[in-house]
C-alpha cells in the first residue's frame, strides 16, 4: 500500500579521528573515505537516512565529530543519527545541538540502564535508538557483547531489547555480531525474536552481502536495514536494495 | 524581494538543519525569540521536538505562545513543525514528567497517541493531499520524514478557528491521522520538511513564496 511508511535503508559510516573506516568484524579497519563527501553521495543516491558510529578511541579527538556531523547538518536534509560514546543526557545534548536528529546509545546504556529514561524525559524517546551488538552464546541463546563483539555484558539480547523499549528507547538498531562482515545474510533467527518483543522499528545490521539479503530481513520483521562496506565499496547500490524491496512487496521511496 | 523567516528560538531540539534549509531555498533567516524580529518577520517557522509538555513550556517561557496568538490575530502567516505543529492544539495525551500543559488552542482537540503496531512511526511516509494545497504544490505524490508517536486524529469543522475552513492533509500510521494543515495563514505539518530531502525543500519554497 502506498500509504505505508517506507522501509529505510541506511548507510552506516564508521568514523575514526574524522574518517569512514570499516572493517571486517571491527577489525582490520579499511579508509573508505571522508565522511561528509560520503554522506552527500548517500543523500543523493537516495538514502532514508544516515548513520555516524563514531569509533573514536580518545576523547581528545571526540570534538572531530562534532564537526562532522555539524558540516553534514549543512548540507545533507535527510535524518541524522550519531553514535559511540554516548554515556549521559549532556552527550546527547552537544550531539543535537551539533545537528543529530537521533542519537545511538550502546555501552552507556549497559553501564547505566537508567540513563535511557533519563534521555527520552528530556528529548522524547524518538532521539534515542538503542543499539545493541549480539552474538550467539554457546548455549544457543543471544547475549549482548560490548567491546566491538569481543565481550559478553552477561546480559541476556532479547530481554535487554524489551527492556531498552520499555526504559524509553525509540528504535532498537540490532547488530549480530556472528554475521557482521561475513557478507552471508542478516541473523534472521535474531531478528525474528526481537520482533516478537518490541513494539518500536527495528533496524536490522550485519551480515548484508547481497540485495535479495536486505529483503529477508524485512520479511523477518526489520523496519529498516543498516549496512555499510557493501555500500561503501559498491557491491550493492541503495537503489539495488530498494529495487529488491520494491519488487518483493515492501513500500520503499 | 527577501522572505524574512523567524525561527522560533526556545530551546528545541535540532534547528540547525531548519535554518540550513530555509536558507537553501532563499528565505532569510533568524534563530531569534526576540518579539520585534518576530513579529517583524514575513513568516514564523516554529520548531519542536520531544515531549508536547516540555515544548510549551519552553514556548511559554519566551512568549511563544502569545506570539504566535498576536501574529495570527494580524493575518501573519506562522507554520508550526511536528511537536511545533501538535501545539497548535489545546493539549496532548503525552505524558509529562512536570505535569500537563495545554497547547496555543488554534485549533481544538487534543493530539492522542497513534494506534499501530509499530510506534514511534519513524520514515518515509506519503500523504493525502486536498486539490488547492499550496504547500504540496508539486509534491503531492512525494514521502515526506515522520517521527513522532502523537498526532490529532482528524480536524473536523466543529474544531476549525472562526471563519475558516482548513485544507487538511492525511497520512496513515495503523490509522489515519492529520499530517498538514493549511489554515489560511495558519499551517502546520507532523512531518519534518527540513528532514525531507528535495520534497521537502520543494514545500518550504512553496510556503517561502506565499508569505
Amino acid at each position: 500500500m502506498a500509504v505505508s511508511v517506507a522501509v529505510r535503508v541506511i548507510p552506516c559510516l564508521d568514523v575514526d579521528a574524522g574518517r569512514v573506516v570499516k572493517g571486517v568484524n571491527f577489525e582490520n579497519l579499511r579508509d573508505a573515505g571522508d565522511p561528509v563527501e560520503l554522506a552527500r553521495r548517500y543523500g543523493g543516491q537516495s538514502a532514508d537516512e544516515i548513520t555516524f558510529l563514531d569509533i573514536t578511541a580518545s576523547s581528545a579527538e571526540r570534538d572531530t565529530m562534532y564537526d562532522v556531523v555539524s558540516r553534514t547538518a549543512e548540507e545533507v536534509f535527510i535524518p541524522l543519527t550519531v553514535g559511540g560514546g554516548v554515556r549521559s543526557v549532556d552527550d546527547v545534548d552537544r550531539l543535537l545541538r551539533a545537528g543529530a536528529d537521533k542519537v545511538g546509545i550502546n555501552t552507556g546504556a549497559i553501564a547505566r540502564p537508567d540513563v535511557i529514561a533519563e534521555i527520552a524525559d528530556r528529548f522524547g524517546s524518538q532521539v534515542l535508538v538503542l543499539s545493541a551488538d549480539v552474538r550467539r552464546a554457546t548455549d544457543g541463546h543471544f547475549e549482548v557483547t560490548t567491546h566491538g563483539g569481543k565481550r559478553s555484558a552477561g546480559i541476556e539480547a532479547i530481554e535487554w531489547c524489551a527492556h531498552a523499549a520499555h526504559l524509553g528507547a525509540g528504535e532498537i538498531l540490532l547488530n549480530s555480531m556472528d554475521a557482521d562482515g561475513t557478507k552471508s545474510g542478516f541473523d534472521l533467527e535474531l531478528i525474528r525474536a526481537v520482533r516478537r518483543e518490541i513494539g518500536i522499528p527495528l533496524i536490522a545490521s550485519g551480515g548484508a552481502g547481497t540485495a535479495q539479503h536486505f529483503v529477508d530481513a524485512v520479511d523477518a520483521g526489520a523496519n529498516a536495514v543498516l549496512a555499510a562496506s557493501v555500500f561503501h565499496f559498491g557491491q550493492v547500490t541503495i537503489a539495488e536494495v530498494k529495487a529488491a524491496l520494491r519488487a518483493a512487496g515492501h513500500p520503499v521511496r | 524581494m527577501t522572505t524574512r523567516v523567524v525561527v522560533l528560538d526556545y530551546g528545541s531540539g535540532n534547528v540547525h538543519s531548519v535554518v540550513r534549509m530555509l536558507e537553501r531555498i532563499g528565505a532569510e533567516v533568524e534563530l531569534t525569540a526576540d518579539r520585534d524580529a518576530v513579529l517583524a518577520a514575513d513568516g514564523l517557522y516554529v520548531p519542536g521536538v520531544g515531549n508536547f509538555h516540555a515544548c510549551m513550556t519552553g514556548l511559554r517561557a519566551v512568549g511563544g505562545d502569545e506570539l504566535v496568538r498576536t501574529r495570527l490575530a494580524g493575518g501573519r502567516p506562522v507554520l508550526g513543525v511536528c511537536v511545533g505543529h501538535q501545539v497548535l492544539f489545546e493539549g496532548s495525551a503525552e505524558p509529562s514528567v512536570g505535569g500537563a500543559v495545554p497547547g496555543i488552542g488554534c485549533w481544538t482537540g487534543s493530539v492522542v497517541r497513534l494506534e499501530a503496531s509499530v510506534v514511534p512511526h519513524v520514515g518515509w511516509t506519503t500523504v493525502r493531499v486536498p486539490i488547492g494545497s499550496v504547500l504540496f504544490a508539486g509534491v503531492e505524490r512525494e514521502r515526506f520524514y515522520f517521527v513522532h508517536s502523537y498526532a490529532a486524529r482528524d480536524l473536523p469543522a466543529a474544531r476549525w478557528r472562526d471563519g475558516a475552513a482548513p485544507l487538511v492533509s492525511t497520512a496513515e500510521h495503523g490509522r489515519e491521522f492529520v499530517a498538514a494543515v493549511e489554515d489560511g495563514a495558519l499551517r502546520g505539518t507532523q512531518f519534518h520538511p527540513e528532514k525531507s530531502g528535495d520534497a521537502g525543500a520543494t514545500l518550504l519554497e512553496n510556503w517561502r513564496k506565499s508569505l
